[in-house]
C-alpha cells in the first residue's frame, strides 16, 4: 500500500527535534513554530499540511536555514541531516558556508510561485547550469549536456530550444518543471516542495504531482511536501504531519490520518474538504458538515421536477479584448475571451461555471454585470436586455445583480469603515437613510454572522474569511436577485471556505438568491451547484444538471478535468503521467477572424455537449 | 495596534513647531519699530549679548529679522504648495481615472511644463507677472504643479484598477462618488509625503527667487532676501548669511523628518 521502495537503512534522513523559531517584530517576539518534532526517512514522502499561519512553511525554511533571511531565528531545537557518507550534522548549528554546500546539493527546494521563482533575465540554460557549476564543478559543455538531460527527465518538449529561452516565454506549468529540474539537478537526497502546485491549474497540477512522484522513485529521493490541500496529501503522502498555529497536532501514516484521525482539528480539516464524488446520487446542493456545535444549516431546495422560471438568460455572448501593438498602437489581434456563450439560470438556483485559468469564466461574469463591455450577444435579466440599457437604467439594473470578488483583501477599500462599505449600495440606490440605514446594516452583519462591533472597524483588522463575509453582506444589501461569486472562496483556508459555502447556501435557501458561481475547484462546484457549465477557450463545452455533468461527462475536456482532480482517499491513488506535457492554447485571433458558432448535442434532457 | 512614533519624527515635528512658533510670535515679541530701527553704529556686529545673532549691514538685529522673515517664507511656501496641489490634483486624478486620450492630452501638457527646469519656470512666470507676494506664490505653485500631477496620476492609475473600485462600480457608484470616496482617500499618503517635500523645496525656491530679485521685495524681509543682501559682506560678516541659511536648513530638515509621521496620521492601518 505504501510505496516505500527499497529502504537501505532504518536511520532517518532528516530528524527535526523540538524546533522553535521566533520572529522579531514591532509588536514583540512572535513564535512561528513551537516544539516541532518529526523525521523523514529516506525515500519517503512526508506531507506537512495546515492552514495559513500553521507554520508549515517556516518549518521547511528552517531546515534550509532560509528562515533567517526572512527575519526568523532558530531559538531552540535541532535539525539533524544524515549525509551521504553517513555523517550526521545538526543544520541548526551549521555555519553559512556549510549550508551553501547543502542547499541545492543535498537538499533541493521548489517554491509556490513558478512565475517568480525564476530570474527573468537569465536564460533557462543559465538557471540550470549555475547550480551544477557551483556544486559539481562541471565545465560548460558538460553542464549543458546535463541540463538537456534534466529537461528531458522533466518531460519538457524540445529541450534544446528551451535552453536559449527566457522564463517569460514558458507557461506556468513549464516554468515549474524547470524549477523542479533545477532542484534535482545535483541529485539531492531530499526535495522540499512548498505548495508547488497551488498556483497551477488542476490538469497541470496532476502532471506536476506525477512528475515529482516519478523523480522520487527514479532518484531515490525523500520528499517533504507542504500543502493545504488534503486531497493532494492523500495522493502523495506516505506519512502526514498536521500543523496548527505553529504546533504539530497529529502525525502518522497517511491511511491512519485519513481513516482514524485522533485529534479534533484533524477531523475538522478532513470534514471541511469537499471531496469530488461524495454528492453522487443527490440532486440539490448540500451544506458541508462542520464540526462545531451549530445546527445543520438550511439547504437550498432541489429542483428536479419543478420547472423553475429562468431569472437570467444569456444568449450568444461574446467578449473580446484588443491586443495593441506596433508603432501606431493599432489593434493587431483580439483575445476571444468569451465566445458564443449561452446559458440560463433559474430563480433560487446555482449555476457554476468551471474551467481552468484563461477559459473566460470570470470575463463572462464581468460581461453580465457590464464591468466589461461584451462584443455581441444578449443578456436578459428581469425583462431587461442588459446590454442595451443606458447609463441610468443600468444603475437601476445593478440593484438586481451584485458580485463577490475573489480577493477578500483587495475587494474592500482599506480607508473606509466596514459599515460604510456595506452601506454603499443602499446609499447609491437611495434605498435607505438615517436610522433605517443603520438598522439594515446591523441586520446584515447579523445575517453573515459577524459581531456588530465590526461595524466600526477597518478591513485590515479582519481575517480573510471575515472580510469575505463583509463582501457578502455588501452584495446582498440591495436585495439583488442574482449574485455572481467570482472565485469567492478560492483564496480562503479550507475550514473557512466550508463556513462561507454554508453561508451562501443558507442565504440562497432564505432569500431565494440565484448564484452564478465561478470557480476552478470541481469539488466545491459539486457541493454548491444545481447546474454546471464547463468552459474551455471561451466556449461552454458542456452544460447541464450537476449530477449529469459530473457523473456522466461526455465532452473530452470535461473528462480530462475530472480525472485530473486529486481524490482525498489514500487508498485510491491515480497519479500517472500522460505522455505529453499539455499546453493550453490561447484564444488569440487576427482582427477579421469570424469564429464558428457553438452548436450543441442534447445527450440527455437539459444536458448539452459542444460538438 | 500600537502606533510606532520614531524619534526622528518627533525631532522633526519639534523643529517645525519651533520654526512656526518663532514666525507666529514674531510680531508680538518684537518691538514695534524694529523694521525701521537701524543703527549705523551697530552695523555688522557679530553675535553678542545685546544682539543674540548679530546685526546686518543696516544695523538691524538679525534674530528679529530672521523671525519675521520666517513669516514671509513660510507663508509663501505654504500657499505655493497648496496652489500646486489645487492645480495638479484634478489634472492627475482625471488623467489617471479616465485614461486613454484624456490621459494622453493632459500628460503632454504636463510634460511641456516639466521640460523646463523648475526654478527657471518659476523665474519666468514671476518676471512675467511682476514681483509681488501673490505673484511669487503663483509662480512657485504653477512650477511645482506638474510634479504633483504626475505622482497623482500614477497613484490614481493604480487605485483605479483595484477590485474595490470595481466592486463599488457594481454597487452603483458613479464617477464623482468613486473619485471622492474611493480614489482620493487611497492616494492621500503619497500626496502628503510629496506635499511636505514640496514645502521644503518651495522655501528654497522662494529663497532663490528673492535672491535673484524677483521674489519678496524690501522692506519686507524673507530668508532669501537676507541671504542675497549678505552677499557683499561674506568676508567680513559671514553670520549675516549663516543665520538665514541655518533657518532654511532647519526648516527643511524638520519637514523631511516629520514627513513619515504626517503620512501615518492619515492612515487607519497605522493607528
Amino acid at each position: 500500500m505504501l510505496d516505500r521502495g527499497n529502504i537501505q537503512t532504518s536511520e532517518a534522513l532528516v530528524s527535526i527535534e523540538s524546533l522553535r523559531v521566533e520572529f522579531d517584530t514591532d509588536g514583540g517576539v512572535v513564535v512561528g513554530v513551537e516544539d516541532v518534532s518529526f523525521s523523514i526517512m529516506p525515500r519517503e514522502t512526508v506531507c506537512v499540511v495546515g492552514e495559513s499561519g500553521s507554520g508549515k512553511s517556516v518549518t521547511s525554511l528552517s531546515l534550509m536555514r532560509l528562515v533567517e533571511f526572512g527575519g526568523g531565528q532558530i531559538a531552540r531545537g535541532s535539525l539533524r541531516l544524515t549525509r551521504p557518507d553517513g555523517e550526521v550534522v545538526d543544520l541548526a548549528r551549521a555555519d553559512p558556508n556549510f549550508m551553501r554546500r547543502i542547499r541545492g546539493n543535498e537538499i533541493g527546494m521548489i517554491f509556490q510561485e513558478p512565475m517568480t521563482s525564476l530570474n527573468p533575465v537569465f536564460t533557462i540554460e543559465r538557471q540550470l547550469t549555475d547550480g551544477l557549476a557551483v556544486h559539481k564543478g562541471l565545465r560548460r559543455d558538460e553542464a549543458r549536456a546535463r541540463a538537456i538531460q534534466l529537461l528531458k527527465s522533466v518531460r519538457i518538449p524540445e529541450p534544446e530550444r528551451r535552453l536559449t529561452q527566457y522564463p517569460h516565454e514558458l507557461s506556468g506549468g513549464m516554468r515549474q518543471r524547470v524549477v523542479i529540474a533545477m532542484a534535482v539537478a545535483c541529485e539531492p537526497r531530499l526535495l522540499i516542495a512548498d505548495e508547488p502546485t497551488t498556483a497551477l491549474d488542476v490538469t497541470i497540477q496532476a502532471e506536476i504531482l506525477a512528475l515529482i512522484d516519478r523523480l522520487k522513485r527514479e532518484n531515490g529521493m525523500a520528499v517533504l511536501f507542504i500543502t493545504h490541500d488534503m486531497a493532494v496529501v492523500a495522493q502523495m503522502a506516505d506519512r502526514v504531519v498536521v500543523m496548527y498555529r505553529g504546533r504539530i497536532v497529529e502525525q502518522g501514516p497517511v491511511t491512519q490520518i485519513f481513516e482514524h484521525p485522533r485529534e479534533d482539528y484533524t477531523r475538522m480539516l478532513l470534514a471541511a474538504v469537499p471531496k469530488l464524488g461524495e454528492m453522487r446520487g443527490t440532486i440539490a446542493p448540500e451544506p458541508m458538515r462542520t464540526l462545531d456545535a451549530k445546527p445543520r444549516p438550511a439547504a437550498p431546495e432541489a429542483s428536479p421536477k419543478v420547472k423553475r422560471e429562468a431569472l437570467l438568460e444569456v444568449k450568444n455572448l461574446s467578449t473580446r479584448f484588443p491586443v495593441k501593438g506596433g508603432v501606431l498602437r493599432r489593434t493587431i489581434a483580439n483575445v476571444h475571451a468569451v465566445e458564443d456563450v449561452s446559458f440560463s439560470l433559474n430563480v433560487g438556483e446555482t449555476l457554476s461555471l468551471v474551467g481552468e485559468s484563461g477559459c473566460g469564466k470570470s470575463t463572462c461574469g464581468r460581461s453580465i454585470l457590464r464591468l466589461v463591455e461584451a462584443h455581441a450577444g444578449e443578456i436578459w435579466l428581469n425583462g431587461w436586455e442588459i446590454r442595451k440599457l443606458g447609463a441610468p437604467e443600468l444603475r437601476a439594473a445593478r440593484r438586481e445583480m451584485q458580485m463577490i470578488f475573489q480577493d477578500p483583501f483587495a475587494s474592500l477599500n482599506p480607508y473606509r469603515r466596514l459599515r460604510d462599505q456595506v452601506a454603499e449600495p443602499l446609499v447609491n440606490f437611495g434605498l435607505a437613510s438615517g436610522g433605517e440605514l443603520d438598522d439594515r446594516i446591523a441586520k446584515l452583519f447579523d445575517r453573515v454572522e459577524l459581531p456588530r462591533s465590526f461595524l466600526r472597524r477597518y478591513p485590515h483588522e479582519l481575517s480573510g474569511g471575515q472580510r469575505q463575509r463583509v463582501a457578502i453582506a455588501r452584495a446582498i444589501a440591495p436585495n439583488p436577485k442574482l449574485v455572481i461569486a467570482d472565485e469567492a472562496v478560492s483564496a480562503l483556508d479550507v475550514s473557512v471556505q466550508a463556513q462561507v459555502l454554508n453561508l451562501l447556501m443558507e442565504l440562497q435557501a432564505d432569500l431565494g438568491l440565484s448564484f452564478l458561481f465561478i470557480s476552478h475547484d470541481m469539488a466545491v462546484v459539486e457541493r454548491i451547484s444545481h447546474h454546471v457549465g464547463v468552459m474551455y477557450l471561451g466556449r461552454i463545452v458542456e452544460l447541464g444538471p450537476r449530477s449529469a455533468v459530473l457523473e456522466d461527462p461526455r465532452h473530452p475536456y470535461t473528462k480530462a478535468l475530472l480525472s485530473a482532480v486529486p481524490i482525498a482517499d489514500p487508498r485510491n491513488r491515480r497519479i500517472h503521467e500522460k505522455p505529453n506535457a499539455s499546453l493550453i492554447p490561447s484564444p488569440i485571433f487576427p482582427p477579421g477572424h469570424k469564429p464558428q458558432r457553438s452548436t450543441y448535442d442534447e445527450v440527455a434532457p437539459g444536458h448539452y455537449v459542444l460538438q | 495596534m500600537k502606533r510606532f512614533i520614531s524619534p526622528k519624527g518627533i525631532i522633526g515635528l519639534a523643529l517645525i513647531i519651533l520654526v512656526i512658533l518663532a514666525a507666529v510670535l514674531a510680531p508680538l515679541v518684537l518691538p514695534a519699530d524694529f523694521a525701521t530701527r537701524m543703527s549705523m553704529s551697530a552695523r555688522l556686529r557679530p553675535p553678542s549679548a545685546a544682539h543674540w545673532l548679530g546685526t546686518d549691514q543696516l544695523g538691524r538685529d538679525l534674530l528679529y529679522r530672521v523671525m519675521l522673515g520666517g513669516q514671509t517664507s513660510l507663508k509663501i511656501a505654504g500657499a505655493a504648495v497648496v496652489m500646486s496641489v489645487i492645480l495638479g490634483l484634478p489634472i492627475g486624478l482625471i488623467a489617471g481615472y479616465y485614461r486613454g486620450h484624456v490621459d494622453n492630452l493632459l500628460m503632454r501638457l504636463v510634460d511641456t511644463l516639466l521640460s523646463f527646469p523648475v526654478l527657471l519656470l518659476a523665474l519666468t512666470i514671476s518676471a512675467m507677472l511682476g514681483p509681488s507676494l501673490p505673484n511669487t506664490i503663483i509662480a512657485i505653485g504653477v512650477a511645482f504643479s506638474p510634479f504633483i500631477a504626475r505622482i497623482i496620476r500614477g497613484e490614481a492609475l493604480r487605485v483605479a484598477q483595484m477590485p474595490y473600485v470595481e466592486a463599488a462600480r457594481a454597487a452603483g457608484t458613479n464617477d464623482l462618488q468613486m473619485v471622492l470616496r474611493h480614489i482620493l482617500p487611497n492616494i492621500m499618503p503619497p500626496i502628503i509625503v510629496q506635499a511636505t517635500l514640496s514645502l521644503a523645496f518651495a522655501i528654497l525656491a522662494e529663497a532663490g527667487l528673492s535672491f535673484l530679485g524677483l521674489g519678496t521685495q524690501p522692506p519686507q524681509s524673507s530668508w532669501g532676501l537676507m541671504i542675497q543682501a549678505s552677499r557683499d559682506y561674506l568676508d567680513v560678516a559671514p553670520w549675516t548669511a549663516l543665520v538665514p541659511g541655518a533657518a532654511v536648513a532647519v526648516t527643511v530638515l524638520g519637514l523631511n523628518m516629520s514627513g513619515d509621521i504626517l503620512r501615518d496620521v492619515f492612515d487607519p492601518r497605522a493607528n
